[in-house]
């Protein structure tokens, strides 16, 4: 393997030089504002695979990218080209632009009141996911991918384990004299065994964990058992008839209906009616249980930045208190075309206008276990994997493939494959029954095992 | 063209000697095979929303990636710096995968027998913006004027030219200029307290003139407001098992996830995906012969060259329900002693590529589609789907409608709220038991997913009935 190093040494770019200039050099040629990203990140990764080396990626890139305004007409432009030339092309290609698109009175950066970072260590930067010799990197995801296939003489074949490492610095400036930097780290494990029925049906799932720090990944061992356990309670899964039951979604699938809500209060679809939340602010949209809340400064959480994607501060916002609809998540565009206020959820590639991207996305956990929830259920439907995309933001409808185990008198029996579950995310937002006490952070987006009442499963 | 006709040459000076060069580089630690892949790629967007040209965005983006193989590892490394220098570090960091002396020579290069699928000589990054903006500006009037229920439109439109060069250890040579062009439009129409959303978009391997001259943008702006009109009345989708039938064109995605993922070769090699070990056994009903095409002129999938260099075939992937064979790159037609099928593709320089489909479809059978239609006693007629997805190792599969309609005694009847259709790939071909003789490929929209590496690919079908499938809707 390369040494760290070589790839050290792509990184000492002054982004903080390069982005103000590129913001100065645009101000000059005629933009009326002005705003430039510059990023620089390295990558590795690597899959075991039967306990041999299948893939070893290591590399280091870097980008650039221009919003401009002409008054209230935007353009962008992105390019990896830092040489003078680069960064010229750069800035004359977005003016060019500028000039042809549509005068949009909600357009321009932030007022400049509402710019401004948070201070102090937000946790987000490690080196030491770098700290690790190739040999012992490999080594995390041979570990990962040995315990998982040696919990069971089922578990036949493997997809692999695998180990990733990365880190991101970023500089952000505007021509209002905003400059804001931030570093980031990740590393992860995880492990895809493959389980063979007697029957020849194989199955496969996996586990991971993710963490900043080296010090907080869970031991690949773990990660290897659990992958192993997820796969294998999925050996000899039917189809059950349809019917309607209570359902019960682990928390990674809990999770991904808060990414259907977050989608939900997105302010880009609520200006554009586009969600079937749009015109609800201030109303009960969900049972009385249900708290959701968008926190963009936890120390050390996987959504958290000290400043969102237009130079905003990263704030704790309230999305949904006790039911009722209290805040949509917002940029500064958004905000105007609302009517109301940033929320510091601008989220920014390279390229284009801002989106709007969370921040830790989360439901307050309630005080009830997963088996205490289960445990109440004489008939009902423990998910433990969606499939598809069945989810239609305008209208609410949900339809998507499921797999998951069949509880019965309040034990999980059988695993059941090859249904839909499908409903309304309007009525499921009201019919969310229970929230367990399990909350846990394996991404941004973070959910407590769910119950969920009214939904149809599709099967025989 | 020669390596001195290509623009790696022109614009960053890099000749033969210096690809040999990398390559040997690459090789020095042992590894048997070694490539590289070069690419340039400009991209242009226009977006419209609100009758508002809010966004405009241009770039450039460029690299090197560097692979090297070593039995069945592989080592990979790339720079978005083309110095020599950085293209040689990326050289070494990925030839430690192996470990030894240098054994392997690089071969002679020698340029690949290509296609000649599509016009490059004015591609669509290139023509005026203003033109580009007076399509997206178009379709929303267009969409607009459909029906006064439509409230919001949202048009883009985005195109890319990649010009790529593939050089490898084994004397393998390519170069490519590949335009893509994507218009798409989502309406949304409001009806009392009743909201819908319609979508449609298409392209391919085209140049402006297409959307100017074949597919206007009043023709897919009708098509997503015809939808989402539609959609204000749609009711509650059934729930369980019934006939299914498929409309022509992008509910191809039928194939694309029940079969065609099953089917890529590195499942295969690995024995992770449903179908393997399954060649020469009937995986569909004998009115299903299904191939994937990578040679159609000016399709979004289609390719001349794949990403590692080698053309691009037709493959046929069952004949008449037998399955016959798999979808390959390099590294799994080495490992698997089988013939490479040209299917080594990758999102960029930043990744390792690995076999993809590029336009797959099933040949048309005899029947009409009336007849398809007038067989159902109750069920789903489909005709516009949204994404799916599929687990490969156990075969079940989803696709999502976002057009249907139920089928009662012969005829089409009320439309459907969007529901997900479920099934298992090595089965689901097996209740084919009518084919339309009115075969089409999608507009050119779809893009698919594998690892992270996102790829543009097609689909088709002609009108299919399928005896038995579960509709995943809400109503008892």
């Amino acid at each position: 393997m390369a040494a760290n190093t070589e790839i050290a040494a792509v990184t000492e770019t002054d982004l903080r030089d390069i982005a103000t200039d590129v913001v100065a050099r645009a101000m000059k040629s005629g933009a009326t504002a002005a705003e430039s990203i510059a990023r620089e990140g390295t990558e590795f990764s690597t899959l075991v695979r039967l306990g041999q080396v299948e893939t070893l990626k290591e590399a280091g890139s870097r980008g650039l990218g221009l919003r401009v305004f002409l008054g209230r007409r935007a353009a962008s432009t992105y390019s990896s080209d830092f040489t003078r030339e680069g960064i010229n092309r750069l800035v004359q290609g977005a003016l060019e632009l500028a000039k042809v698109t549509s005068e949009d009175p909600c357009a321009g950066l932030p007022e400049r009141e509402h710019l401004g970072a948070i201070s102090g260590d937000l946790e987000l930067y490690y080196d030491d996911v770098y700290s690790l010799p190739p040999e012992a990197r490999i080594d995390y995801a041979r570990r990962a991918e040995r315990a998982a296939l040696e919990s069971d003489p089922r578990l036949t074949n493997s997809e692999g384990g695998s180990f990733d490492a990365s880190t991101g610095h970023k500089v952000l400036a505007n021509s209002l004299g905003f400059v804001g930097e931030s570093r980031s780290s990740y590393c992860s494990v995880a492990a895809i065994p493959v389980a063979q029925a007697e029957n020849g049906v194989m199955q496969r799932d996996y586990w991971f964990s993710v963490a900043r720090t080296l010090r907080k990944l869970e031991s690949p061992e773990s990660v290897g058992k659990e992958a192993a356990r997820r796969t294998l309670r999925r050996l000899g899964a039917r189809k059950v008839a349809s019917t309607q039951v209570p359902v019960v979604l682990d928390p990674l699938m809990a999770s991904s209906i808060l990414d259907n809500i977050f989608d939900a209060v997105n302010g880009n679809a609520i200006y554009r009616h586009a969600s079937f939340l749009a015109g609800k602010l201030g109303e009960k949209i969900a049972g009385g249980s249900v708290t959701l809340i968008d926190d963009g400064i936890m120390p050390g959480g996987f959504g958290t930045s000290p400043f969102d994607g237009e130079g905003v501060p990263s704030r704790r916002t309230l999305v949904i208190e006790n039911g009722v609809l209290k805040s949509y998540l917002l940029n500064t565009y958004a905000a105007r075309k609302l009517g109301l206020k940033t929320t510091g959820n601008a989220s920014r590639g390279l390229t284009g206008n801002p989106g709007i991207g969370s921040g830790n996305f989360f439901l307050q956990p309630g005080s009830r276990t997963p088996q205490q929830i289960i445990g109440e259920i004489k008939n009902g439907f423990y998910v433990t994997e969606f499939l598809g995309f069945g989810v239609n933001l305008v209208t609410g409808d949900f339809s998507r493939g499921a797999s998951g185990l069949w509880i019965e008198n309040g034990e999980l029996t059988f695993p059941v494959e090859e249904v839909t579950v499908a409903g309304n995310l309007k009525d499921m937002l009201n019919n969310i029954s229970e929230i367990g006490n399990d909350l846990e952070f394996r991404g941004s987006t973070a959910s407590p095992t769910l119950r969920l009442d009214g939904m149809t499963i599709a099967g025989e | 063209m020669t390596p001195n006709q290509s623009l790696f040459f022109h614009k960053f000076g890099i000749t033969p000697g210096d690809l040999e060069r990398y390559l040997g580089e690459a090789l020095t630690a042992g590894g048997e095979y070694a490539d590289l892949y070069f690419e340039y790629l400009t991209s242009t967007s226009i977006s419209v929303d609100e009758s508002l040209v809010k966004s405009a965005t241009q770039g450039i983006s460029a690299g090197c990636g560097v692979r090297v193989v070593a039995g069945e590892r592989t080592g990979y490394a790339y720079t978005d710096d083309l110095a020599p220098d950085k293209i040689l570090r990326a050289a070494r960091t990925a030839a430690l995968i192996a470990s030894g002396p240098s054994q392997q020579p690089v071969q002679n290069l020698k340029e690949s027998a290509a296609h000649q699928l599509y016009q490059v000589s004015s591609p669509a990054a290139d023509a005026d913006v203003a033109a580009k903006l007076e399509l997206v500006m178009r379709a929303d009037r267009a969409a607009r004027a459909y029906d006064s229920r439509i409230i919001q439109v949202q048009c883009g439109y985005a195109d890319e030219v990649r010009q790529i060069l593939v050089a490898g250890s084994d004397g393998t040579f390519a170069t490519d200029v590949q335009p893509l062009a994507r218009f798409s439009l989502i309406a949304i129409a409001k009806s009392g307290d009743n909201l819908a959303r319609g979508q449609a978009g298409g392209g391919g391997r085209v140049a402006i003139d297409f959307f100017q001259s074949e597919k206007t943008p009043e023709y897919f702006a009708q098509e997503a407001a015809r939808q989402a009109i539609i959609q204000l009345d749609a009711r509650e989708a059934p729930a369980g098992e019934m006939e299914v039938v498929l409309g022509p064109g992008w509910p191809g995605i039928l194939l694309h996830e029940a079969i065609g993922h099953g089917l890529e070769a590195d499942f295969n090699r690995k024995g992770t995906s449903a179908f393997t070990g399954l060649i020469g056994k009937r995986v569909a009903s004998e009115k299903c012969t299904v191939v994937d095409n990578g040679t159609l002129p000016s399709r979004r999938g289609s390719i001349n060259v794949d990403d590692e260099g080698s053309p691009t075939q037709n493959t046929v992937l069952i004949e008449k329900g037998i399955l016959k064979g798999y979808l390959s790159d390099k590294l799994s037609s080495k490992l698997m002693k089988m013939a490479d099928t040209g299917n080594g593709r990758r999102e960029s320089y930043e990744h390792i590529p690995m076999p993809r489909m590029t336009n797959t479809y099933m040949l048309a059978g005899e029947d009409s589609p009336e007849d398809i239609i007038r067989s159902v006693k109750r069920g789903v007629f489909a005709v516009n789907f949204g994404g799916g997805q599929v687990d490969i190792t156990n075969g079940k599969f989803v696709f999502s409608t976002s057009e249907a309609y139920m089928i009662e005694d012969g005829k089409v009847t009320a439309p459907l709220k969007n529901c997900s259709l479920i099934g298992n790939g090595p089965i689901a071909l097996t209740q084919v038991s009518m084919v339309g003789n009115d075969l089409q490929l999608d507009e050119g929209i779809g893009t698919c997913g594998k690892d992270g590496q996102q790829v543009p690919v097609g689909v088709g079908i002609p009108t299919l009935k399928l005896d038995r499938m579960t509709v995943g809707g809400t109503a008892r």
